[in-house]
């Protein structure tokens, strides 16, 4: 879609929600921040995939290459301080929050100078300050965590809502039926975000569902829901902006099925064999980096060679948080039992 | 103690109060559970709660542990302070993942940048003819995971201060209560008015002796009481009866200082032995220990089977005042 309603004030988008165009609102420079923080992800990304073939990764790491949109789009129609819950993939969500590189890359590497000083690595960066309340290794595992987070905000009236990632295999854990049911019956302030990649590590979502769209499953909870075009990054800001209104006015939560893929395996031992070489083509063809690059250009609120020079900044950075991690110190294995209680 | 504060009270009223008056002082804390509304909870112990702080505030849930637990861990991270309700403590076991994975571990992933302050108080133990799945001991489970801080009161006294400092406390503290002792009138304490704390990890001596030293748990340290008495009584035995109280962190130095009089232990838990809670004791005391002990340690506890339905079987499966008597004669040889 991207460029097509640029200009139009409201849609109707893929599963026949009107929605309004706030993105055209946005200021320029909101919106290209946007950018840079979806390069930032890829090389990042691009760069802990290098640990990885160099075998600096001590435990495994989930890339979340060709997925930036959905984490850009929605924590930007979102207010700094309100809360997200992230998963295995994590990485995007916590660089689109704010996170620091240098101390995400440190934890990558096991260094005391990382998020969790070492203690947690790729699967466990949290930061609790900017509402990032953390990456979670159990599949569906947070999903609880960020209804109770939406708790809060009810009860403490504080005007805050939260967007709860998770992928297509976590919406067949009990945890999602189960705390999306509560989220309902107490009109809690969240937006379950389901970043449908196509797999849950090798199972297709053919192979896991016997419905068409996960969205359909509002309906067993009574709640809004609807499917969108995950890799473009202005149909996930303005349904994540829409919804978010609703959220705050105390109408309940939302289920958005967010339709993307991962470029790269499941994780760093992955052969790949349940998918073919023609289907990843087709996907990087759908590159959401690249399609709201065209949307800027075309726009001209960016020329070719300011995209450049934002890219190149940003490999400069992510160049300097390798080195920051590479050079920080190991954790010193005294502190093995620290943190186990606050 | 304020001598016109004091009341009688049992276990399940101390328990009500201590929530109660932690509620009134702090907004931020707050009740989640099955049935915990106009019910009062299965066993009756948030009766009346409802009335007095509303339903924003006694959150009643459809029957989903694994999601009550989630958001309880999610609200805490996020600024509250809940107390969970999980109806029996067997189902625990359907929240296992949001205990284990996520409450528990919390703190440590993230690097000490997180705090989980909730209490899951459960109801745990047999005695009442409920069967396997609603009478487990299952306090090794939780107690053996890091992150995890475990409660067991035996008395209403104990129960009420024990309960405000878990409310207080800034980690996950499962708040293991025994069915047998929430209503029994035998069991009734003086309970002070005014809101106190009793630091968790910490044991108390319930009775001082010089024979043989008894550590137990939560409803075996009534039956242990029991036992104790009856042996005084008839053959001038002295026990000394600990109470041990949190689980974890764990006193182990009330226990040691107990067998450097004593020199010999008596280990008593409702739960079956295999990988008991005890077995921990037993080994820590072994090394840390051994040079005071004039007799190797020994365990009276549950049986290696589920809690069976029929009283008869029931009584052989978890321990009695007889069985802990022959445990106490045996050790003393």
């Amino acid at each position: 879609m991207g460029k097509n309603v640029d200009k139009k004030n409201q849609y109707t988008n893929i599963s026949g929600y009107k929605i309004e165009n706030k993105f055209k609102d946005l200021n320029e420079n909101i919106k290209i921040e946007m950018l840079r923080k979806m390069y930032q992800i890829r090389h990042f990304e691009n760069e802990a995939e290098q640990f990885i073939i160099r075998g600096m990764i001590h435990g495994t790491c989930h890339l979340y290459t060709g997925e930036e949109a959905t984490a850009v789009g929605a924590i930007y129609a979102i207010g700094g301080g309100d809360y997200i819950t992230s998963t295995h993939r994590g990485h995007g969500h916590c660089i689109a929050k704010g996170a620091d590189l240098n101390a995400m890359m440190a934890e990558l590497l096991g260094k005391k100078t990382g998020y969790s000083k070492g203690k947690g690595g790729s699967m466990h960066i949290a930061d609790v300050k900017s509402g990032n309340l953390g990456a979670n290794g159990v599949v569906g595992g947070s999903i609880g965590i960020a209804t109770g987070a939406a708790l809060t905000c009810k009860m403490k009236k504080n005007g805050k809502i939260v967007v709860c990632f998770f992928g297509d295999g976590a919406a067949n854990q009990g945890i999602f039926h189960s705390s999306i049911n509560i989220a309902s019956i107490w009109d809690l302030p969240v937006i379950y975000l389901c970043e449908n990649n196509v797999y849950g590590m090798s199972t297709s979502i053919k192979d896991a569902f016997n419905i068409e769209k996960i969205s359909d499953r509002k309906c067993a909870y009574g709640i809004e829901g609807l499917t969108i075009d995950g890799n473009d990054l202005i149909e996930v800001f303005n349904t994540v902006s829409y919804f978010a209104g609703r959220c705050r006015a105390g109408k309940g939560p939302v289920l958005v099925e967010s339709l993307t893929y991962r470029w790269s395996g499941h994780s760093k031992s992955d052969a790949q064999v349940y998918r073919t070489r023609e289907e990843i083509k087709e996907w990087k063809e759908r590159d959401p980096i690249k399609r709201y690059r065209e949307v800027l250009i075309d726009g001209k609120i960016l020329t070719e060679k300011d995209d450049k020079d934002l890219e190149k900044e940003v490999i400069s950075k992510i160049q300097e948080a390798s080195e920051f991690a590479k050079e920080s110190p190991f954790p010193d294995p005294s502190e093995v039992e620290d943190d186990v209680y606050a | 103690m304020l001598k016109n504060s004091a009341r009688q009270l049992t276990y399940l009223e101390a328990i009500r109060e201590a929530m109660q008056q932690k509620m009134r002082a702090d907004n931020d804390v707050y009740l989640i559970g099955e049935d915990i509304a106009e019910y009062g909870g299965a066993f009756g112990v948030t009766v009346g709660m409802l009335e007095e702080f509303g339903r924003e505030r006694i959150r009643n849930t459809p029957i989903s542990e694994e999601a009550i637990i989630g958001v309880a861990a999610g609200s805490a991270i996020t600024g509250m302070r809940p107390i969970a309700e999980i109806m029996f403590s067997d189902f625990i076991t359907i929240a296992m993942d949001q205990i284990a994975n996520q409450a528990a571990k919390i703190s440590y992933m993230f690097g000490g940048k997180a705090r989980v302050p909730m209490v899951i108080r459960t109801a745990g133990g047999g005695g009442t003819g409920a069967a396997a799945q609603h009478s487990q001991s299952l306090e090794a489970v939780v107690t053996h995971i890091p992150g995890l801080k475990v409660v067991m009161p035996s008395c209403p006294y104990d129960a009420k201060g024990l309960l405000i400092s878990s409310i207080n406390d800034n980690n996950p503290v499962i708040f293991i209560e025994h069915k047998l002792l929430y209503k029994n009138k035998k069991y009734i304490d003086d309970v002070p008015e005014e809101m106190y704390e009793i630091p968790l990890g910490k044991g108390d001596i319930k009775q001082e002796g010089r024979d043989i030293t008894i550590v137990a748990t939560s409803y075996m340290v009534q039956k242990s009481l029991e036992a104790a008495e009856k042996l005084s009584l008839e053959k001038g035995i002295k026990c000394e009866v600990i109470d041990i109280r949190t689980l974890r962190p764990l006193d182990i130095d009330i226990i040691l200082n107990s067998i450097k009089k004593t020199g010999k232990l008596l280990c008593v838990e409702e739960a079956p032995i295999f990988g008991g809670f005890m077995g921990e004791v037993a080994a820590q005391v072994s090394e840390k220990g051994f040079d005071w002990l004039d007799a190797p340690i020994k365990r009276v506890a549950g049986r290696n089977c589920p809690v069976p339905y029929s009283r008869v079987l029931e009584q052989e499966m978890i321990p009695g005042v007889a069985r802990i008597e022959k445990g106490i004669l045996d050790l003393l040889g």
